[in-house]
C-alpha cells in the first residue's frame, strides 16, 4: 500500500509561478506540482499547463493520478523556448518580445517539463498530422470490435478516431491476433487484441494499490498484457483498471454485456458502503441501476473506489424491496398510517419513546429524528458496523454516516452503548413505543420477545427483515439512489447525493414522511424541500454552521468532528 | 276546413321530402363517383349486401357500382358518437343544424314538380308570389351556418361562419336581381304561370341567358359549393362552420347542402328550362292521364339531375376563389350586370309593346 | 428576377375560355376513366402492388449464410430509432454466447414494436453488422397491440438469410492461421 491518495489535508507550500504561452494565450503556471504518488514536488509538465486552461491534449497513457510513462505518443505537441544569444541573454524581436526558437522536434506533453517563456502549440497542422499518424499505428492491430465491446461509447480510441482517424485502413496484412476474453481475475475480463499497451493498469495496480500483479510479455507486435504467472488479479481495487483503461481491453465482468454506456443516465452520488464516502456516478436506465463509477474528488477518493463498494448496488433493485405501507401487517396508505402514528405519539408521555436510528440514513433524516427525540426526551442510539479496513480507501467503519448520527445528536461517541438501556426500559415497561429506522434490531440486543412487549413498534426500512415483520407500522423507505440528501464521512466531509431512480411502489424518502411526522407531533415546520431542510439543519446543528445546500457543490465541504 | 286539401298536401309533402332526401343521398354518391372519374379513379364500388351477387344479369353491376354506399354512409352517421365539445353554446350548437336544414327543405314547397295528377296540382303550395317566398326562405339558410360557427366557440368554425354570412348575403342580391327579367318577360310571379308561359313561348334561358348565368353562379355561391365554398374550405379552415360537429348533426349540415343544391336546380329548371314541360309530344300541356303526369314529373327530375351534374362537375374543376375576389365578383361585376340586365329587358319589352 | 404579370385581355377577363378549358379537361378525364378503362388506381386487397426492389418496408433481423444470428446486440439501432420502437435485452455477463465463433454475444431478446415503427430505415443504416434490414412487408396488421410487438424469433424467421461478408468468421479463421502465436499465457 502506498501513501494516502487524498491531498487535501496539508496545504501546499507556495510555489514559484512561471509564465508560459499555450496556443498564444499567456498563463501563469506553478513551476512544480506534487507527484501523484509521493507528493514530492516535481516539475510541471506541458500537459498539466494545458489542462489549467482547458486545452485538451489527446492522450492514452497519461493519467493525472498515475506516474508518467510516456509510451503512447498521442500527446505530441510542438513547442518553442526563448532563443538565447551567445551572451546567454534572450534575443529580442524588434517589438521587444523575446524571440522564440521553435523546437525542431515535437515533444510528448505529458513528460516534458515547462520552462519560463515556453510556448506550446497544440493545434498546428504538424501536430494534427502527428496525432493522425500515432492513431493509425495504434489501430494497426486493433480488432475494431466496437459492436461487441463494452467500452464503446466511452472509448478514447473511438473519440480520437472521430477527430484524427482515417476513414479506411491502409493496412492490408492480416492483423496480429491475441487471446480474447481472458479471465484475468474474478472481476476482470481482458481482451488482449484491443489493448494499446498504455500500461495505465500496470502502473495503477503497482503504484497505487501496491499489488504488482500485471505486466507485459513478449515483444514487438506480440506484446501482451497478462497477470504475473501464478498470481490472480484479485485485489479490492481491480475494477479501477476498467475505468482507466482507455480502450476496451479491460472490462468489468459484472457489467459485461449488460447495457451500452450511452443509455446510462449519470447521477452524482456517494458510495454508502463505508465511512469513506467515495464520490460516485450512478449509471441507471429506465429506473434500474446498472453500475457505480468513481467520481473524482481529490479531498475524498481521488479517482478511485474499491470493488466491494462498487459492486454493492444490486440490493437497490431487489424484488423483495418493501413497497407498501403496512398497519398491523395490513396494507395501508401513507395518510392513514402517518395520522395514526402522529396521534399516538402526541399522547405519548415523556420518556416512553425510544428511537433506534441508522447511521446509513442521511443527515437530514437523523436530524428530524433528533427532533422527535428532544420532544420525548427519548433514549436513542444507532448500530455500529465495524469491519476490517485498508489503508487506501476502505474504512473500518462500514456505516456511511456515523459522524452524521453523532453530530445530529442521535447517538454519542460510543455508538450502540445505549441499546442495553433501551432494552431494560422495554422489559421494565417504561418504554412503550419504539421507532426503528433502517436497522434489524433483533440482531442487536432487542430480540423478538422484547419487541413483543411494546405497545407500538414503528419501523421504516428498505428491505424486509425480522424487525419489519414485527412492526405495527411499517413505512417503506428509499435507497440513497432514490432520494436526495447528505452524508458526513469519516473525515467530516458533508457530501450530497442525488436521485437516480424512482423508488418502488409506495416507498417515499424518509425525510419526506419524517418531516410530516415531526410537524404533526411538534408543530415545527418550514422545510418542505431537501434544500430547505438542509439549510434549516445547518442553522440549528452547530457542526453544520454556515453550510448551505447550494454551497456544498459537487464535492462537499468539511466540517469539524 | 277542406280535409281533402289537408290530406293531399300531407301526402305531397311526405312524398316530396322523401324524394328530396333520396336524391340528396344519391347526389353524394354521384358527387363521389364523378369526382373519381375526373381524377382517373374508380370511386366507391364496394358496398352491397352479400345476396346482391346472386341476382341474375343485374347482380354484378349492382355489387360493383356502390349503389348502397349512401345507405352505409347514413348508417355510419347514425351510429357515430354524437360528440359535443366542451365550451360550446349548447343551445345554439343543437339548434344550428336544424336551422340549416329546415329552410333548404321547405323551399321546395313552391316549385311545381309536375302538372296535375287527377285534380291535384303537382305543387305543394301554388303561391302567387312563389319567388318571393323562395328568396325569403333561402335567406334563412345563412342563420344555420352563422349559428353553427358562433356556437362552436372555436376559431375555424367562427371564421367559416363570418365568411358565409358575408358571402351568402352578397350573392342573394345578385341572385334576386338576376331573376327579375324572367318575371318581366313572363309577366307573373307565380311559378306555375312562368312554366305555362314557357310552354307557350319556349324556354326562358333563350330569352334571358344573362339572367341564367348570373343565377347559376349565384346559385353556386348560395349553396356553398366550389368555387365558392369558403365557409367550409377544408384546406384553410379544417371543416369550416361544421368543424366541431359529428355524427347526425354533421350529417344534417351535409344534407342541407345537398338539399339546397336540389332546391337551386329545381328553381333553375322551373325558371329557365320550362319546368316539367317538354316542347313536343304534347308534353307541354297539363296531363290528362296519370301516366303522362308521372312522365312529366320524371321530366322535371331529369332536368334537375342534369343541372346537378353540372354543379358537381364544376366543383371538381375549379380552384377556390380568394375572399376579396369573391366579394369583387359579387358586388362589382354581378350586381351592376344584373341591374343592366333588368334595364335592358325592361326597355326592350317596352319597345316591343 | 422580377416577372411582370401580363395584363389580361378582355377575352381572358371574361374567364369563359378558362372555364371551357377546365370543363374540357375534366370531361376528357372522366370519359377516359369511364369508357377507355384508363384508371390509375388499383383495387387493393385483390390486386397487389409489385414492390420495387429497394423498397423500405418493415425492419427484420436476418441470418448469415451459415444460419447464424447476425445481430450482436450493440444496441445502436435502439439508440438511433426515432420513435423508440426497438427494445433489446443484451445477454448480460452470464448470458448465452453468440451462435457463431468470435462474435461473443447476441441479443437475449430483440423486440420491434411495429405499431411504433415509422419505416425510416435508420436502424438499417446504423447497423454495423448488417443484421437488420427493411424488407418488403408494408401491410403489418394484427388483432392486438401485443401481437404487433415482434420478438427475436419472429423477426429472424421473417428476415430470412441475407449473405454478406462474415467478419467474425473471417477473424476466427485468421486467428487460427496464426496458431504458432508465440504468446503462452
Amino acid at each position: 500500500m502506498s501513501t494516502p491518495v487524498t491531498t487535501e489535508t496539508k496545504p501546499a507550500p507556495p510555489v514559484e509561478k512561471i509564465k508560459v504561452k499555450v496556443d498564444g494565450r499567456e498563463i501563469e503556471v506553478p513551476r512544480t506540482t506534487p507527484d501523484p504518488i509521493s507528493g514530492k514536488p516535481i516539475p510541471t509538465t506541458m500537459i498539466q499547463a494545458c489542462a489549467l486552461i482547458n486545452v485538451d491534449v489527446p492522450h492514452y497513457c497519461y493519467h493525472p493520478k498515475l506516474p508518467v510513462a510516456g509510451n503512447c505518443r498521442m500527446c505530441l505537441v510542438e513547442f518553442g523556448t526563448p532563443a538565447l544569444g551567445p551572451d546567454r541573454k534572450p534575443i529580442l524581436n524588434q517589438d521587444g518580445t523575446p524571440k522564440i526558437a521553435k523546437s525542431p522536434r515535437p515533444a510528448i506533453a505529458c513528460a516534458t517539463p515547462i520552462s519560463p517563456g515556453m510556448e506550446i502549440y497544440t493545434n498546428t497542422p504538424a501536430v494534427k498530422q502527428m496525432r493522425e499518424g500515432v492513431l493509425e499505428f495504434l489501430l494497426i492491430n486493433h480488432p475494431l470490435d466496437c459492436p461487441i465491446c463494452d467500452q464503446a461509447g466511452e472509448c478514447k480510441l473511438q473519440e480520437y478516431s472521430v477527430d484524427y482517424g482515417q476513414s479506411a485502413s491502409r493496412f492490408v496484412e492480416p492483423k496480429v491476433h491475441k487471446p480474447k476474453a481472458v479471465d484475468l481475475g474474478p472481476r476482470i475480463v481482458l481482451d488482449d487484441e484491443r489493448c494499446i499497451l498504455c500500461t495505465r493498469c500496470i502502473r495503477f495496480t503497482k503504484d497505487i494499490v501496491g499489488d504488482d500483479a500485471l505486466g507485459i510479455v513478449n515483444r514487438g507486435s506480440y506484446n501482451t498484457l497478462t497477470a504475473y504467472p501464478g498470481k490472480v488479479f484479485d485485489n479490492n481495487y481491480t475494477l479501477n483498471t476498467v475505468d482507466i483503461c482507455p480502450v476496451g481491453a479491460l472490462t468489468s465482468k459484472d457489467f459485461r454485456f449488460k447495457m451500452r454506456v450511452w443509455f446510462l443516465k449519470e447521477t452524482k452520488s456517494v458510495c454508502t458502503s463505508c465511512a469513506t464516502g467515495c464520490n460516485i456516478i450512478i449509471g441507471s436506465r429506465e429506473e434500474k441501476v446498472y453500475r457505480y463509477e468513481p467520481r473524482q474528488n481529490d479531498a475524498v477518493n481521488a479517482c478511485w473506489m474499491c470493488d466491494s463498494g462498487r459492486l454493492n448496488y444490486k440490493w437497490i433493485g431487489r424484488e423483495d424491496r418493501l413497497k407498501d405501507v403496512q398497519r398491523q401487517k395490513e396494507k395501508s396508505i401513507w395518510n392513514a398510517a402517518l395520522n395514526e402514528i402522529s396521534h399516538k405519539l402526541k399522547s405519548a408521555p415523556v420518556g416512553s419513546v425510544a428511537i433506534i436510528a441508522s447511521a446509513r440514513q442521511a443527515n437530514e433524516e437523523l436530524w428530524l429524528l433528533s427532533k422527535l427525540k428532544a420532544k420525548f426526551s427519548a433514549l436513542s442510539d444507532s448500530v455500529p458496523r465495524m469491519a476490517e479496513g485498508d489503508k487506501l480507501l476502505l474504512n473500518a467503519d462500514r456505516n456511511p454516516n456515523t459522524n452524521g448520527a453523532r453530530l445530529t445528536g442521535i447517538c454519542f461517541t460510543e455508538m450502540g452503548s445505549t441499546i442495553p438501556q433501551i432494552a431494560s426500559g422495554i422489559s421494565s415497561g417504561k418504554i412503550k413505543t419504539l421507532i426503528v429506522f433502517g436497522e434489524d434490531v433483533t440482531k442487536h440486543g432487542l430480540g423478538p420477545d422484547l419487541l413483543g412487549k411494546l405497545e407500538t413498534l414503528i419501523v421504516s426500512d428498505i428491505l424486509p427483515n425480522a424487525t419489519t415483520r414485527l412492526a405495527h407500522y411499517l413505512l417503506p423507505g428509499c435507497a440513497h439512489a432514490e432520494k436526495r440528501g447528505t452524508f458526513t464521512n469519516a473525515k467530516g466531509r458533508v457530501q450530497k447525493f442525488m436521485k437516480a431512480v424512482e423508488p418502488p411502489g409506495d416507498a417515499r424518502p424518509e425525510w419526506e414522511f419524517l418531516h410530516e411526522l415531526v410537524f404533526n407531533v411538534t408543530g415545527q415546520d418550514g422545510f418542505v424541500t431537501i434544500e430547505g431542510l438542509f439549510n434549516e439543519m445547518a442553522k440549528e446543528v452547530p457542526a453544520f454552521k454556515g453550510l448551505t445546500w447550494a454551497g456544498l457543490g459537487d464535492s462537499g465541504a468539511t466540517v469539524p468532528i | 276546413m277542406d280535409w281533402n286539401f289537408i290530406i293531399f298536401s300531407v301526402v305531397k309533402i311526405a312524398v316530396a321530402i322523401g324524394v328530396l332526401h333520396a336524391i340528396a343521398a344519391y347526389a353524394v354518391l354521384a358527387e363521389r363517383k364523378i369526382s373519381a372519374w375526373i381524377q382517373d379513379r374508380v370511386g366507391p364500388n364496394r358496398v352491397a349486401p352479400p345476396f346482391m351477387k346472386y341476382i341474375p344479369v343485374l347482380g354484378p353491376v349492382l355489387t360493383r357500382w356502390g349503389i348502397f354506399q349512401p345507405l352505409a354512409d347514413g348508417l355510419k352517421f347514425m351510429l357515430k358518437e354524437d360528440f359535443t365539445p366542451a365550451g360550446v353554446h349548447k343551445a345554439y350548437f343543437w339548434i344550428a343544424p336544424a336551422v340549416a336544414i329546415i329552410p333548404s327543405m321547405i323551399v321546395i314547397a313552391v316549385i311545381p314538380f309536375g302538372s296535375v295528377m287527377g285534380h291535384q296540382q303537382m305543387v305543394i303550395a301554388n303561391l302567387n308570389v312563389g319567388i318571393l317566398y323562395t328568396f325569403g326562405i333561402v335567406s334563412l339558410g345563412v342563420y344555420g351556418i352563422v349559428l353553427a360557427g358562433y356556437a362552436a366557440n372555436s376559431k375555424y368554425p367562427f371564421l367559416g361562419g363570418i365568411r358565409s354570412s358575408a358571402q351568402m348575403i352578397s350573392y342573394e342580391i345578385s341572385m334576386g336581381m338576376s331573376v327579375i327579367p324572367v318575371f318581366l318577360i313572363a309577366g307573373a310571379l307565380n311559378l306555375s304561370s312562368v312554366i305555362a308561359w314557357q310552354a307557350q313561348h319556349g324556354w326562358l334561358v333563350i330569352y334571358a341567358p344573362l339572367s341564367f348565368i348570373i343565377f347559376l353562379i349565384a346559385g353556386f355561391a348560395e349553396t356553398n359549393r366550389l368555387p365558392f365554398d369558403l365557409p367550409e374550405a377544408e384546406t384553410e379552415l379544417v371543416g369550416g362552420y361544421h368543424t366541431e360537429y359529428s355524427s347526425m348533426k354533421f350529417a344534417l349540415f351535409f344534407l342541407a347542402e345537398y338539399s339546397n343544391m336540389i332546391a337551386a336546380t329545381g328553381m333553375m329548371t322551373t325558371l329557365f328550362f320550362g319546368g316539367w314541360t317538354l316542347p313536343f309530344w304534347g308534353l307541354d300541356q297539363p296531363a290528362h292521364s296519370i301516366g303522362i303526369a308521372i312522365v312529366q314529373i320524371l321530366i322535371f327530375l331529369a332536368k334537375m339531375c342534369a343541372l346537378m351534374t353540372v354543379f358537381i362537375w364544376v366543383r371538381w374543376m375549379f380552384p377556390r376563389f380568394r375572399y376579396d375576389q369573391l366579394m369583387d365578383l359579387g358586388w362589382r361585376r354581378f350586381v351592376p350586370l344584373a341591374v343592366v340586365n333588368i334595364l335592358v329587358t325592361a326597355i326592350v319589352l317596352w319597345a316591343i309593346s | 428576377m422580377i416577372v411582370n404579370r401580363r395584363p389580361l385581355t378582355f377575352w381572358e377577363k371574361l374567364y369563359l375560355p378558362a372555364i371551357m378549358g377546365g370543363l374540357k379537361v375534366t370531361m376528357r378525364h372522366a370519359w377516359r376513366t369511364l369508357f377507355a378503362g384508363k384508371k390509375v388506381t388499383m383495387e387493393y386487397p385483390e390486386q397487389k402492388w409489385a414492390v420495387p426492389p429497394d423498397y423500405r418496408g418493415a425492419p427484420y433481423l436476418v441470418r448469415d449464410q451459415d444460419g447464424s444470428t447476425k445481430c450482436v446486440s450493440c444496441q445502436l439501432c435502439e439508440f438511433v430509432c426515432p420513435p423508440k420502437a426497438i427494445k433489446i435485452i443484451p445477454p448480460g455477463p452470464a448470458g448465452q454466447i453468440a451462435d457463431r465463433a468470435n462474435a461473443e454475444k447476441m441479443p437475449r431478446e430483440f423486440e420491434i414494436n411495429m405499431l411504433r415503427c415509422i419505416y425510416c430505415g435508420m436502424c438499417q443504416e446504423v447497423c454495423p453488422e448488417e443484421a437488420i434490414f427493411l424488407l418488403k412487408d408494408y401491410s403489418i396488421t394484427g388483432q392486438s397491440r401485443q401481437e404487433l410487438v415482434f420478438n427475436k424469433e419472429k423477426l429472424l424467421a421473417l428476415g430470412g438469410v441475407h449473405p454478406g461478408i462474415q467478419k467474425w468468421k473471417h477473424k476466427a479463421e485468421e486467428a487460427k492461421e496464426q496458431e504458432n502465436f508465440p504468446v503462452k499465457v
